[in-house]
């Protein structure tokens, strides 16, 4: 038998036996990715008790995460789903708890409070959510309160709106070559600033739809050496609110990761319009906008919803300027969960900390998306 | 592959030409033929023939018989361009050439109008281009006078006459001050087209609004939003409302409807109200103190 053989059996042989050893002895951690038992089985601290739940929460193994609870009389189950999930299709709807950690707060003998970090992987990136827990002792065991938020209830009521929507029709594909085709919307950019970042080129701006029609918008930068050779190209992707009614502005960031701005000679910049179907509706008020300095700068606020539409994810963006006027810098957040009518939904957005202490003024816009209907 | 087909049967014809020169056939063509008109080809000698006609994606084939006029029919020709003729006889093969100009009558346009959608009050805003064809679509060059219409809704007309050069005769023309469908039209002879341009309100004029209390908040209502021209800023336009208040700030972005923009604010006492659209800015109110 030659050597190569040889080892080949050998691997061969050795992955068999491993398979048979994983499946007949899994490991605790394969059995609770498996569904069949919490990763940590014990709940004999509270911090232990309160990773059981977060891991619990991971497998989405709702039912045991719900008979954990020390304070479960005061909900059912479908509400703590509900709760961690959203009541309405948001963006929580379709995602997955990514990790998740546990900090204690405070403790004593019978209770203890704990701070449960969730992780959540959702389709725009990583969501996180905090929720103060208090554990109380039951014997040997510890169990976690939940403290469960129950969605506001709207009350029933019938809300006329003014319906405003519009509607496209191209040119046929057997017109005349010379046939008019509808304009698409003039936009403008009205402010581009690059700016230098540790990671690389910035460049922040605002655009303006100066048409009576909607218009679907993105912007893309060409940054030029000194040699008008071009360095990158990037796109805004989703630092921008696609869809600009007339007259409404947009601010937009586009990264150039890696480059240094020195080496920037000029910046090509290359607004992209086009027709879109869209709908005047909802109006979304940005209430309480609050700037808070270092350390931890954010803009705070909260959103509400003025129609009588759900909007199942809304993604805020904020341009923040300093004393003069200047864009100096674009932030986001999408909210985690649908906006109901009049029901104001917080968000907080974070500022750099070097840039934090030159925002002089701001200004916020907010993308919505509703589902089985346009924006 | 049309045009690859006619040059091969061109070398192809040239080619057998050649030995058959010297035999004495011979054929008188006219110079040039209008396009789609009826001509004739005079040949000499005796006996049977066979006459090509190659031209721009056009290749005729006729058996004639030597001696005779061979007559090409109304309509038979009609691409313009260069032609090449040969006639390929028992012992002889003669050739020439002859151009099809396109036919003096206009019969078509194609009509670029651009934009299809613009603010009032744009000098040379609308551009319009016109190339002016025959009936067989062939590009007249010669030149031509073209019509120019432009006429809005408030029925003020702007005209222009153009002298085609190559084919083709452009001009431009002002929005006016009063939105509304404009109808473009360009005309030769008999012969029109007509576009559409819509001429749309500008950015809005002296935006203002006014503030009155509504239970716990405010309710803000802007007058009827029109431009400086004082046409009637179209409904959706975007009319942003901010409400500043000791270090906080609302905002909100609201469609026109019904010619004004109204919404509800928390209104905070001693609060500085705002109003904006696009670059344009309203007034301002203090409310409270």
């Amino acid at each position: 038998m030659s050597k190569g053989l040889l080892i080949a059996s050998l691997l061969a042989g050795a992955t068999v036996a491993l398979v048979v050893v994983g499946t007949v002895w899994p490991g605790p951690s394969a059995v609770a990715y498996a569904g069949g038992g919490p990763l940590l089985g014990s709940s004999s601290t509270p911090e232990e008790a309160v990773a059981k739940l977060g891991d619990e929460i991971r497998t989405q193994a709702w039912d045991k995460a719900y008979a954990s609870f020390a304070n479960k009389a005061e909900f059912t189950e479908p509400d703590f789903v509900h709760d961690l999930t959203g009541y309405y299709p948001s963006l929580l709807t379709y995602t997955t708890l990514d990790k998740f950690e546990v900090r204690p707060l405070h403790a004593s003998a019978n209770d203890a409070e704990l701070e449960l970090k969730l992780y959540w992987a959702t389709v725009v990136g990583s969501s996180v959510s905090i929720r103060d827990l208090h554990v109380v002792r039951d014997g040997d065991r510890w169990e976690p309160e939940w403290p469960i938020v129950k969605e506001p209830a709207v009350p029933p009521q019938v809300i006329a709106v003014d319906y405003l929507r519009w509607d496209v029709i191209y040119r046929g594909a057997g017109d005349d070559w010379g046939a008019q085709d509808v304009e698409a919307p003039h936009v403008r950019i009205v402010d581009m600033h690059p700016v230098g970042r540790a990671d690389g080129v910035v460049i922040l701006g605002e655009l303006l739809n100066e048409d009576v029609v909607p218009a679907y918008v993105s912007v893309s930068a060409t940054l030029m050496s000194k040699s008008q050779s071009p360095i990158a190209t990037e796109g805004s992707f989703d630092k921008i609110s696609h869809l600009l009614l007339p007259k409404q502005v947009t601010p937009f960031l586009i990264k150039f990761p890696g480059v240094s701005l020195s080496d920037v000679g000029s910046i090509r910049m290359t607004p992209l319009s086009a027709l879109i179907a869209a709908s005047a509706d909802p109006v979304i008020e940005i209430g309480n906008e609050q700037l808070h300095p270092d350390p931890g700068a954010s803009l705070t606020g909260q959103l509400i919803n003025q129609s009588g539409q759900i909007v199942n994810v809304a993604h805020v963006l904020a341009t923040f300027y300093d004393k003069s006027g200047q864009v100096i810098w674009v932030a986001d957040q999408y909210v985690n969960q649908a906006l109901l009518p009049q029901i104001p939904v917080p968000f907080e957005i974070h500022i750099p900390e070097d840039l934090a202490r030159n925002v002089g003024t701001q200004r916020t816009v907010v993308a919505t998306y509703s589902a089985g209907g346009l924006q | 592959m049309k045009s690859i087909f006619v040059w091969v049967l061109s070398g192809l014809a040239l080619t057998a030409m050649q030995p058959a020169t010297a035999q004495g056939a011979k054929m008188s063509l006219p110079k040039t033929v209008e396009a789609g008109n009826a001509f004739s080809v005079q040949t000499t000698g005796g006996g049977n023939a066979t006459l090509y006609l190659i031209g721009p994606e056009q290749v005729l084939k006729r058996d004639v018989q030597l001696g005779h006029a061979t007559v090409f029919s109304a309509g038979s020709v009609y691409n313009a361009g260069r032609y090449l003729v040969v006639l390929i006889g028992d012992s002889s093969t003669e050739s020439g050439t002859f151009d099809v100009i396109p036919a003096r009558k206009p019969a078509d346009l194609s009509f670029l109008a651009r934009p299809s959608r613009l603010p009032v009050g744009l000098h040379d805003g609308i551009t319009g281009a016109v190339y002016v064809f025959d009936a067989y679509e062939n590009l007249i060059t010669a030149p031509g006078q073209v019509s120019f219409e432009l006429s809005s809704p408030s029925d003020t007309v702007q005209k222009r006459i153009v002298e085609t050069h190559d084919g083709a005769a452009w001009t431009a023309m002002d929005s006016t001050a009063q939105q509304g469908v404009d109808k473009f039209q360009a005309r030769i002879d008999d012969v029109s087209s007509t576009r559409v341009v819509e001429q749309v309100p500008g950015d809005p004029c002296g935006l203002k609004m006014s503030a009155s209390q509504s239970g716990h908040g405010i309710e803000l209502v802007t007058d009827p939003v029109r431009d400086c021209k004082g046409n009637a800023v179209p409904d959706g336009t975007i009319v942003t409302f901010t409400e500043a208040f000791g270090g906080g700030q609302s905002m909100v972005d609201v469609p026109l409807k019904r010619g004004i923009a109204k919404v509800q604010m928390s209104g905070h006492e001693g609060a500085t109200i705002s109003v904006a659209s696009g670059v344009v800015l309203g007034n301002q109110i203090r409310w409270g103190k």
